[in-house]
């Protein structure tokens, strides 16, 4: 019982509560079907790749979930959010693929064809969007200027100006070798991979460095930690230039997965599912301490719930209205006035058992 | 409920995770009576004045107001505040960016009947409410435009003018001068005789002996005694507070009137300014010297300290560090050259709140060692450990956050910041504000010790007979710009004399 209670208290109890809470209703559901009760869990081999719901939600959550971890640090950072990704996603997807099949080129389907090699585009559709990384950062870092303005220019500007660059075409890169970043990798889907070695990167550059504590010592007071001898502008600089190598990668998996730059839909949105995710996990939008596993966490369980509501056959444009009430439950029941009524009413609970 | 009190409290008991806050305690006041509230760090004062304000929600006990029927529970400041219970916190709770006026109005501004603000009307109530109060303020400037002395006095002047009968003053003087504290003290003496009750907590013995009428002590979160001023002198006022006899304060002596002018300079500062803070200066010191800056408040302590430092970059002049010319952009530059500097500002610019007292305790250093260099953890618990020991920090744990403790407690921790990156050079600036009478003289005697081991140091603080215990020498500000310096002989008539312009260069 007590065992309980303190894990009741860590950061994570709520968001992995939340996340078995939709686990469960897909049980649930399966059972009200007739199905087996754990068809939502069971993983099988199809045409020599994985299969099964909790394969889907891994592939299809990786865009956010990689987009969430950039996101993070810039909210601890920062007190601020960063809505310009699912914009420089788009510019990331145009940049790689009108590198690789040259401008004003609609479609490339053979090697002979290709302008430049595909990892030339991929490196300078990351690398454009690692500047508009470093642009936001400058902005909020060294101009001053509050987060949501900054990034509000890339937010609509990246998107536009990806367009331009692909000369306002869907420019096609139907290759294997382009098509593999979105699809399987042997039995495994490459986005899950490709998530996984962003997470693990990140936290291991939190592990074994000093960095989460300059970028959290920065978020809850920057002039103490100035004072302390941490540059604050700098610190901020790279956190939202990594932010932006995060959204670039989301970017290139994301076209990847449709093999061509469709500027107009890649990542749309998407920055408000990865502010959701940091916010699901846990983390407080008003910057400082931070978990990165909590931030994962949401993002997920954003894409179970996502996944769920399409598997009941909820369709696909009524599907963010389900979404939206699952999600204020979600946030209330982590809302502090919630877990202080809860709180309180254990206490009572416990007072009137003493005095039996 | 006696017959001439306005409040009692009785029983009071509260407890914070791992620590009894308040144990039984009790608490009267009288009517017309200013009552000195004195404690250790930690011994349970603020906690007590929250649970009397609704900030603290307190487990046993009852709280009776004269006027009121039947025991009281406040659920908020502001309920508070209607049943007559006016606070001014330690800390200065307004909002900087507001104007005076707005302050002073905060939350009851008088109303026009379609509900918006008679501004006219509250910026000349305000300018009133100032001039009653003979502070030299223009009400339309944002609260932050004023020196910390000033925006406490605000403070004050608000909570006076809430038609109070229990005014709470959580030290209030501890970042006011002399004259200051005098003209607090008149306003005080006029609202006594109005007949309002007075809590007074401060650590300034001088003080309570000043103003007040009696002396209640805590001890630990429980009451040790409440008593008439008359039968506590000072001597015993201490013994009660720490639960022991009072080492005497002067016993601490550095190596008197020892000669530095024939030890290397550890800095040597020619011409440096910061526009509008403090005029060029030159300074000298001395490898393990103690210089005190002495001056009133707003003479420029603080600022010739930072420019030093890079807290606000020196715009002219040269700074020479162990014998070599640096130029010194930002704090981490004077770290790196070995310099360390608590700012006197401990909200603002000392603590990280959300980071425990580990972290908090390991910051510079790690700041100095480059985000690449992590320290271990294991040294990191050991380096925590040995400062919370050293400076008998009162924490749950090292894993607390450093903003659940009380004020002094983050002092010493941010002290114990600048020791674990064992500085050659360290600026201390007021760095015994709100610390009981005890830790002072740990500190004092820390600072002799560091002497000896051939750092230097600058040490700020407005109480003179510290100064003169712990310096070598002093240098005198006035009106941002250096005056003079004074050594070899000094006593509190020579220093007071040089601030106040009696004295010049020598």
């Amino acid at each position: 019982m007590n065992n309980l209670k303190a894990l009741t208290k860590k950061q994570l109890f709520l968001p992995i509560f939340s996340m078995i809470l939709v686990m469960l209703v897909n049980v649930l559901f399966d059972i009200a079907d007739g199905n087996n009760a754990f068809d939502f869990f069971s993983v099988s081999m199809k045409g020599g790749v994985l299969y099964g719901r909790i394969v889907d939600i891994l592939n299809r959550g990786s865009e956010v979930a990689i987009l969430a971890l950039g996101m993070t640090l810039v909210v601890s950072c920062s007190a601020g959010t960063d809505i310009s990704v699912g914009s420089v996603m788009s510019l990331a997807g145009g940049v790689c693929c009108v590198i690789i099949a040259g401008f004003g080129v609609t479609s490339v389907s053979t090697a002979a064809e290709l302008a430049h090699p595909i990892w030339m585009g991929i490196a300078c559709g990351i690398g454009a969007a690692i500047l508009a990384g470093i642009f936001n950062g400058f902005l909020v870092a060294y101009m001053k200027i509050q987060p949501m303005v900054a990034t509000l220019i890339l937010w609509s500007a990246a998107r536009a100006l990806a367009l331009l660059i692909c000369n306002n075409m869907i420019v096609y890169v139907r290759m294997d070798e382009f098509k593999v970043f979105g699809s399987f990798l042997g039995p495994i889907p490459t986005p899950i991979l490709i998530a996984a070695v962003c997470i693990a990167v990140l936290a291991l550059v939190l592990k074994f460095t000093a960095l989460g504590t300059y970028i959290q010592s920065v978020g809850i007071n920057k002039r103490s930690s100035r004072i302390a001898g941490f540059n604050s502008a700098q610190i901020i600089l790279m956190c939202y230039t990594i932010c932006g190598l995060f959204a670039g990668i989301a970017g290139i998996v994301n076209t990847s997965r449709i093999y061509s730059a469709d500027t107009n839909n890649i990542g749309l949105t998407m920055e408000m599912d990865a502010i959701l995710a940091v916010a699901l996990g846990g983390n407080s939008l008003g910057g400082g301490k931070f978990n990165l596993a909590g931030s994962i966490i949401g993002a997920y369980t954003i894409q179970a719930i996502t996944t769920t509501l399409l598997a009941r056959g909820v369709s696909t444009a009524q599907a963010p209205v389900f979404k939206a009430v699952i999600i204020i439950l979600i946030v209330v029941i982590q809302a502090p006035p919630v877990k202080a009524y809860f709180k309180r009413r254990s206490a009572a609970k416990a007072a009137a058992k003493e005095a039996v | 409920m006696k017959k001439d009190a306005v409040l009692e409290m009785k029983g009071i008991c509260m407890t914070f995770p791992g620590v009894k806050a308040l144990d039984g305690v009790d608490f009267t006041l009288k009517k017309g009576e200013i009552r000195a509230l004195m404690g250790e760090n930690g011994a349970g004062k603020s906690t007590l004045i929250k649970c009397l304000t609704g900030v603290n929600k307190f487990e046993a006990g009852e709280i009776y107001i004269d006027g009121i029927d039947g025991p009281v529970v406040n659920k908020d400041t502001l309920d508070a505040q209607k049943k007559g219970i006016s606070t001014v916190y330690q800390e200065i709770n307004l909002c900087p960016n507001l104007s005076v006026a707005e302050n002073l109005f905060i939350g009851r501004e008088p109303l026009t009947k379609f509900g918006t603000i008679k501004r006219k009307a509250m910026i000349a109530k305000a300018a009133q409410l100032m001039k009653d109060m003979e502070l030299d303020i223009d009400v339309t400037r944002n609260l932050e435009e004023y020196s910390l002395a000033m925006q406490q006095m605000i403070a004050i002047a608000r909570a006076v003018d809430m038609e109070c009968k229990v005014l709470i003053l959580d030290e209030p003087t501890s970042s006011l001068d002399d004259n200051e504290v005098e003209k607090l003290f008149g306003m005080m003496r006029r609202l006594r005789n109005q007949g309002v009750g007075i809590i007074f907590v401060t650590h300034f013995l001088e003080q309570v002996y000043a103003v007040c009428d009696g002396i209640t002590v805590l001890r630990n979160g429980q009451l040790v005694g409440e008593y008439s001023i008359e039968e506590l002198p000072r001597v015993k006022l201490v013994a009660a507070m720490m639960g022991k006899d009072f080492d005497d304060l002067a016993a601490i002596r550095k190596g008197d009137n020892k000669d530095f002018s024939k030890e290397p300079l550890e800095i040597d500062a020619k011409g440096l300014s910061h526009a509008g803070k403090i005029k060029p200066y030159d300074l000298e010191i001395h490898k393990g010297e103690v210089v005190g800056l002495t001056g009133l408040l707003g003479s420029g302590r603080s600022e010739l300290a930072r420019t030093i430092y890079g807290a606000d970059r020196s715009q002219s002049g040269t700074l020479k560090v162990d014998g070599k010319e640096r130029k010194i952009k930002n704090p981490i530059d004077a770290m790196q050259l070995g310099m360390g500097y608590l700012p006197d500002d401990r909200k603002a610019e000392g603590i990280v709140g959300d980071l425990s007292v580990r972290e908090n305790i390991i910051l510079a250093m790690q700041a100095k060692l480059g985000p690449l260099h992590k320290i271990p953890m294991q040294k990191q618990i050991e380096i925590a450990d040995k400062y919370i020991e050293l400076l008998q920090i009162k924490t749950a744990s090292r894993e607390t956050l450093i903003k659940q403790l009380s004020g002094g407690n983050q002092q010493k921790v941010i002290l114990a910041r600048w020791l674990a990156t064992n500085p050659d050079f360290l600026i201390l600036d007021e760095p015994t504000r709100g610390i009981d009478v005890g830790t002072k003289t740990e500190i004092q005697k820390l600072v002799v010790q560091l002497a000896e081991e051939g750092k230097s140091l600058i040490f700020i603080s407005s109480e003179i007979e510290e100064m003169l215990r712990v310096c070598n020498k002093m240098a005198v500000l006035r009106d941002g710009a250096k005056v003079g310096e004074i050594s070899g002989n000094m006593t509190q008539e020579r220093v007071l004399s040089a601030i106040a312009g009696g004295e010049s260069n020598e």
